[in-house]
């Protein structure tokens, strides 16, 4: 063993542990001796994992990727075989501050989160007064992460003015839109310092007790919730001003729509997640009818860099109206997925191509925002990530994810697969959202099953204009995004689909056939075999009524020779 | 109250702790059952109706008898662009059965979720809780036979 290595790291946040991390755990504390290994978080590549870091004695880290059990003797030799080196542009154009600590520190470890200036945000706050501290949150510039954008500061300014006996702050982890991950990341990895910054904005607001909403199907960052909970009980963190606060962890049951903040409220109250008319707002009447405010994970894991280095520090990264880094889910059609910062004002060319590795030819757009968003051509890739520029493209921030979408993706599947989402997440309390969305995915179906017909893409824009306008939440008021915005980047797909009966992409299975080419074919009988429905015959042809565009054959071919092609009359 | 929802006990009987008593409920049965609905129902004094009413709200509770063996796929946006319904249209013909069912020996409950929040290693799914990714056919049937 190289007698330089002082730690193990290894990423066991979920994606590592998906990746096989555990099995490479066990092996490392079998064959490592004396040498503390430390579960960490997440390493931000997660392309790469299971990760181990190797630590030596001069702080300085040797990353291996793509670890296996059978790696580890080689790496306790510091041996170069899986060693990792993140691509030098994505280390270029990355700025990571809110992550800083994922990776570095034993997230079930308290010291360890302190002896990296850990809680060092919160106890500057508490030697001001609570009107400097939201003070310091407006100078800060600091504006919601979970897609509103609404500024932080205002906000905590609405709560700290409320005179009531109870006021309520919770947490919004409930990251319900599909392809977003960043707020389980900051959670699994460094669970400390969301409820450092919820402790903070307890002392500015004057809040007396704090919920958590999070996600049943994360179960690991509660159980890292828990534990750190635990750790402030136990050091009388919670007690704030001579007020002993209650952190409570509630654990959502699956509803989309609970993302917006009086169907959060709803659900915490044990009822039915369904939104409610505003005004009055939650920080007037909100859990149990009383004040209460909702920041969501990733804006409560800026505040402690906020307080810890003061609001005008933290504004000068950033853009005019957007200020700070923001976390990404970089995933979908690109070689290096994987969580990802970067200051607000980066180009989308420059997180897709030069963190993400995606190829240049190959990208069509990226979906930011979720089923609230709308995709952006690659054509406006030079787009600044802020708040304001991308909602002028029709997409929105969103709480971070972005998916990129290839050119052999079809657009009209896609916008169909998010109205598909939003139709069964909507609650069924307005007419506008429930029959809306509804109409609108029904639609989308008739396109891609090849029955469309030319009205129905002003039928699309018609309906997708009122339900916007009419609907009473963010669910309802947002659901139409993905159908507007690829109408307007991507119409030419639609027209194709309902004038022509084609899928320009070849993805929508009704409008394609799979064929061989009998040139390539080498009559090696594997899609044959593979075929679920016996739809290829000895002569190695596919039959089309049998067929249901699988693509199993597609993917056995050792020689390419299947293709998907246009139906044809 | 029936004493096999005795666990509910865990719990204060303030009706903001409803969802956690199903979720009780849920994870010693595997499902909600009409004898969990009443047993809840009488432990926080809310009428049956309105438990049933915020059961059919919530996608994780299930009002059927899952298998022994819960296969989640994720058709989350990453998945869905990777080819998630590919993976369900191979696992309904493995199976036999389409999503929200189980298998007639009982062994498999098969459903889709909106997102396991591993987006990067997509297409996902998950048995039991554990999470499998970059999934293709092979994959997927090897996968299978583990269980």
């Amino acid at each position: 063993m190289d007698p330089r290595i002082k730690i193990l790291r290894i990423g066991v946040a979920s994606c590592g542990i998906a990746a096989g991390a555990e099995a490479v755990q066990s092996k490392l504390k079998e064959c490592a001796g004396s040498i503390p290994v430390v579960g960490v978080g997440c390493l931000g590549s997660c392309y790469a994992e299971p990760m181990v870091e190797a630590v030596l004695e001069d702080g300085s880290g040797i990353l291996y990727g793509n670890v296996t059990p059978d790696d580890v003797p080689g790496i306790l030799e510091l041996g170069d075989a899986k060693r990792f080196t993140p691509p030098p542009q994505r280390e270029a154009k990355q700025l990571v501050r809110v992550m800083a600590l994922a990776g570095r520190i034993d997230p079930t470890d308290f010291d360890d989160y302190v002896s990296h200036g850990g809680y060092a945000g919160l106890k500057n706050a508490l030697e001001m007064s609570p009107e400097e501290v939201v003070n310091e949150v407006k100078l800060s510039g600091l504006r919601g992460r979970g897609g509103g954008g609404f500024p932080t500061g205002n906000k905590w300014s609405f709560l700290a003015a409320k005179k009531a006996e109870q006021k309520i702050l919770i947490c919004n982890a409930d990251e319900g839109d599909p392809g977003a991950f960043m707020d389980r990341s900051l959670m699994e990895s460094v669970p400390h310092q969301m409820l450092e910054g919820m402790l903070i904005a307890a002392h500015a607001t004057g809040a007396t007790k704090l919920f958590i909403y999070c996600r049943a199907e994360y179960p690991l960052a509660i159980k890292h919730l828990r534990i750190a909970i635990e750790q402030i009980r136990e050091r009388k963190l919670n007690v704030i001003d001579g007020r002993t606060l209650d952190i409570i962890i509630k654990e959502g049951a699956g509803a989309f729509v609970c993302g917006e903040e009086t169907a959060l409220i709803a659900s915490l109250e044990g009822k039915r997640g369904t939104p409610r008319f505003r005004p009055p707002f939650p920080t007037d009447s909100g859990y149990m009818n009383h004040p209460s405010m909702i920041n969501n994970v990733e804006t409560f894991g800026n505040v402690p860099l906020i307080l810890r280095e003061g609001g005008e520090a933290y504004a000068k990264i950033g853009t005019a109206g957007s200020k700070g880094t923001k976390l990404f889910a970089l995933a979908g059609d690109l070689s290096n997925p994987g969580l990802v910062e970067v200051p607000m004002g980066t180009t989308i060319a420059e997180i897709v191509f030069e963190i993400g590795g995606a190829d240049r030819d190959k990208v069509k757009a990226v979906q930011t925002g979720g089923p609230s968003g709308g995709c952006i051509p690659v054509e406006l890739f030079d787009t600044p990530v802020d708040y304001d520029s991308l909602k002028a493209l029709g997409a929105i921030m969103g709480s971070g994810g972005m998916i990129v979408i290839g050119k052999d993706r079809c657009m009209v599947e896609t916008a169909r697969y998010f109205l598909d989402f939003t139709h069964r997440e909507s609650c069924g309390k307005c007419t506008f959202c429930r029959v809306g969305t509804t109409r609108m995915f029904e639609t989308l179906e008739r396109i891609v099953a090849g029955r469309g017909q030319e009205s129905d893409i002003a039928l699309l824009e018609d309906l997708g204009r009122k339900v916007k306008a009419g609907a009473l939440c963010g669910l309802g008021q947002t659901a139409p995004n993905p159908v507007l915005a690829t109408l307007r980047y991507y119409r030419n797909e639609y027209e194709e689909h309902v004038k022509n009966h084609r899928c320009p992409a070849h993805q929508c299975g009704a409008l394609v056939k799979l064929e061989i080419d009998h040139a390539r074919c080498v009559k090696c009988r594997m899609c044959v075999r593979t075929c679920p429905v016996g739809a290829i015959d000895g002569d190695f042809r596919i039959d089309p009524e049998k067929c249901t565009r699988c693509n199993s054959c597609l993917d056995v071919c050792p020689k390419n020779a299947i293709s998907r092609t246009d139906i044809g009359e | 109250m029936d004493a096999k929802f005795s666990f509910l006990n865990k719990v204060d009987r303030d009706p903001g702790n409803l969802i956690k008593g199903l979720q009780l409920v849920q994870a010693a049965e595997g499902y909600v059952s009409d004898d969990g609905i009443r047993a809840v129902a009488e432990y926080f004094s809310i009428p049956p109706v309105e438990v049933e009413g915020v059961v059919s709200f919530y996608a994780q509770f299930k009002r059927v008898k899952p298998g022994r063996h819960k296969i989640s796929v994720c058709d989350g946006t990453a998945c869905h662009i990777k080819g998630a319904a590919q993976v369900l249209e191979w696992m309904r013909q493995e199976l036999r059965i389409d999503s929200g069912e189980t298998t007639d020996d009982g062994k498999f409950s098969l459903e889709t979720v909106a997102c396991l929040g591993c987006c990067s290693l997509a297409p996902v799914m998950s048995v039991d809780g554990k999470v499998y990714g970059k999934l293709d056919r092979k994959k997927m049937v090897k996968i299978l036979k583990e269980f």
